[in-house]
C-alpha cells in the first residue's frame, strides 16, 4: 500500500466534511426528528390553548375574531418558552456542551445555530399551524395573514431570548419554570409589537411589523453574547 | 476600590459609616415627612392625597436607582471580579424589589380616589411593574443557584441583559400605551410643582437614598457574614477545622 491514496483519501475526506455549525444544525435536527416528537407536540399544545381559550371567554364569534390574534401570539409565546429549557440541558447532559466550549467555532455561533434549530423544530411549525387555528377563532383572510406574517417575524426573537434563559438555567435540574420567570418579562415588547401587527386596525400593520423585525434582528446581534457568557459560567 | 476588596477592610469601614448613615436617614427622613405631612400644603384639585406622592415619588426614583446600582454591581462581578461586587449585587436585589413594591402600592392607593380605581393599565405603571417582575426573577435566579460565585455571575449577566431591555419595555409599553388612548389622563400636580412641595420632596428623595444606602451596607454586612458562615460550617463538616478554632473577625 502507497502512501498516495491515502493522503488524497483524507484530503477528500476533509473538503466532503460539514462544517461544524452545518453538522450541529443537521444533528439537531435530527434529533428533534426521531426522538419525542418536539415538532407535533408543540403544535398540539399550541392547539390544547386555542381550545381553552374560548371556554375562558365565552364562545362569541366577534369577541374571539377580535382577540384572535392575540390568543395566538400569547400561545405562540408560551409554546415557545416552554419547550426551551431543554435547548442546552440535553447537550450539557451527554457532554457535548463541553465539547462546544472547547472547540474553536465561537459559542457565540453555536447559540446561532442551536436556536436556528429549535425554532426549524418549533417555531416554524406554529407558525404553519397558525392560519388554520386562526380560522378556529373566526379571523378574517387578511388577518389571518397578518398574524401569520407577525409570528413569522417574531417568534425568532423569542426563541432566542428565551436561549439567554434556557443558558442561565442550565445547571438546574427543574429550571423551565425560572426560565419562564426571567424571560417573560423580557418578551413584553415582542408581544406588544407583534399582537400590534397581526391585528390593530388603529395602526396598521408596517410600523409594528418593521419595529417587530427590528426587534427580531436587535435580537440575533445581542443574544448570542449573553448566552454564550452564561453558558461559559454554568460550567465553573 | 481595590483595598475595600478585602471584606475585613469593608466591614471595618461600614462599621464607620453605618452610624453615619443611618443619623442621617433618619433626620431626613423626620424632617421631609414633617414637611410632607403637615407643612405643605394640600392640592387644590386632589386635596389631601396628594400627600401619598413625597412617598411615591422617591420609592420610583429608588426603583430605578438601585437597577442602576446592581447593573454597576454586574460590571464590577464580570469585568472587575471584584469580590465585593455580588454581594453588593445580592444585597441590592431585594431592596430594589421594595422599593418598586412600594412605588406601585402607594401608586394604587393614590389612584384609587384619584381615578377612581386601583389599577390602570397606564404607562408609567405597567413599566415598572415589569421592572419588578425582573427584579423578582433576579432574586429567583440568586435563590435556585447554590454556589454564590456561579450565581453571582449568572445573575450579573441577566442583569445586564434586564440593563438593556428595560429602556426597550419602557419605548415599547409607551407606544403600546398611547395605541389604546387611556381613559384617565395621568398628570402631576398641575403645570408646575410649587417650592413648598418641591423641598419636602427633595429632603424625602433624598432621606430614602440614605435609606437605601443603610440597609444596603447592613445586607452586605449580613451576606458577608452568611458566607464565612457557610465556609466554616463546610469546613466543619469535612472535618478539617471544627467550628469554634478558626478565628474569623466576627462583628
Amino acid at each position: 500500500m502507497s502512501q498516495k491514496p491515502q493522503a488524497e483519501k483524507r484530503q477528500a475526506a476533509i473538503q466532503t466534511r460539514r462544517s461544524p455549525l452545518a453538522a450541529l444544525l443537521v444533528r439537531d435536527l435530527r434529533i428533534g426528528r426521531r426522538i419525542g416528537g418536539a415538532v407535533s407536540m408543540g403544535v398540539v399544545f399550541f392547539l390544547c390553548l386555542v381550545t381553552v381559550t374560548p371556554f375562558a371567554v365565552g364562545p362569541d364569534q366577534a369577541l374571539l375574531a377580535r382577540i384572535g390574534p392575540a390568543i395566538l401570539w400569547i400561545a405562540a409565546l408560551l409554546a415557545t418558552l416552554l419547550g426551551l429549557d431543554r435547548l442546552f440541558q440535553a447537550d450539557a447532559e451527554d457532554g457535548s456542551l463541553d465539547l462546544f466550549l472547547m472547540s474553536e467555532t465561537p459559542l457565540e455561533l453555536i447559540v446561532v445555530v442551536k436556536c436556528l434549530g429549535h425554532w426549524l423544530l418549533t417555531g416554524l411549525p406554529l407558525v404553519a399551524a397558525s392560519p388554520i387555528f386562526g380560522l378556529m377563532l373566526g379571523l378574517e383572510p387578511a388577518a389571518l395573514a397578518r398574524v401569520t406574517a407577525s409570528l413569522l417575524a417574531g417568534t425568532p426573537a423569542l426563541t432566542l431570548l428565551g436561549a439567554v434563559g434556557a443558558a442561565l438555567t442550565v445547571s438546574l435540574r427543574r429550571g423551565g419554570l425560572l426560565l419562564a420567570v426571567l424571560i417573560l418579562p423580557l418578551s413584553v415588547p415582542v408581544l406588544i409589537f407583534g399582537v400590534a401587527a397581526a391585528g390593530d386596525p388603529v395602526v396598521g400593520f408596517k410600523t409594528p411589523f418593521l419595529i417587530l423585525c427590528g426587534l427580531t434582528l436587535a435580537a440575533v446581534a445581542l443574544t448570542p453574547f449573553a448566552a454564550a457568557a452564561a453558558l461559559r459560567h454554568a460550567g465553573d | 476600590m481595590q483595598n475595600y476588596a478585602n471584606p475585613t477592610h469593608f466591614l471595618r469601614l461600614v462599621r464607620v459609616l453605618l452610624p453615619v448613615t443611618a443619623g442621617l436617614t433618619t433626620g431626613l427622613l423626620a424632617v421631609g415627612l414633617y414637611l410632607a405631612l403637615f407643612v405643605a400644603p394640600a392640592d387644590y384639585q386632589q386635596g389631601e392625597t396628594v400627600r401619598i406622592m413625597y412617598l411615591h415619588v422617591p420609592s420610583a426614583w429608588m426603583a430605578m436607582f438601585v437597577y442602576l446600582v446592581m447593573t454597576s454591581a454586574a460590571i464590577g462581578t464580570l469585568v472587575f471580579r471584584h469580590p465585593l461586587a455580588d454581594v453588593a449585587q445580592k444585597a441590592a436585589a431585594p431592596l430594589g424589589a421594595a422599593f418598586t413594591f412600594l412605588c406601585l402600592t402607594t401608586g394604587s392607593l393614590w389612584g384609587k380616589p384619584e381615578w377612581g380605581t386601583w389599577w390602570v393599565w397606564d404607562a408609567r405603571l405597567t413599566s415598572v411593574l415589569v421592572l419588578f417582575l425582573i427584579y423578582l426573577g433576579i432574586i429567583a435566579l440568586w435563590q435556585v443557584i447554590e454556589d454564590p460565585g456561579k450565581a453571582a455571575r449568572l445573575v450579573a449577566i441577566f442583569t445586564l441583559v434586564g440593563a438593556v431591555n428595560v429602556p426597550i419595555i419602557k419605548f415599547s409599553v409607551d407606544w403600546w400605551h398611547t395605541l389604546h388612548q387611556p381613559a384617565s389622563v395621568f398628570r402631576m400636580g398641575g403645570p408646575t410643582i410649587a417650592a413648598s412641595m418641591l423641598w419636602p420632596l427633595l429632603i424625602m428623595a433624598v432621606g430614602f437614598t440614605t435609606l437605601f444606602l443603610t440597609l444596603h451596607m447592613l445586607a452586605m454586612r449580613n451576606e458577608i457574614l452568611r458566607r464565612r458562615l457557610r465556609r466554616l460550617s463546610m469546613l466543619a463538616a469535612d472535618g478539617a477545622a471544627p467550628l469554634g478554632v478558626v478565628a474569623e473577625p466576627a462583628e
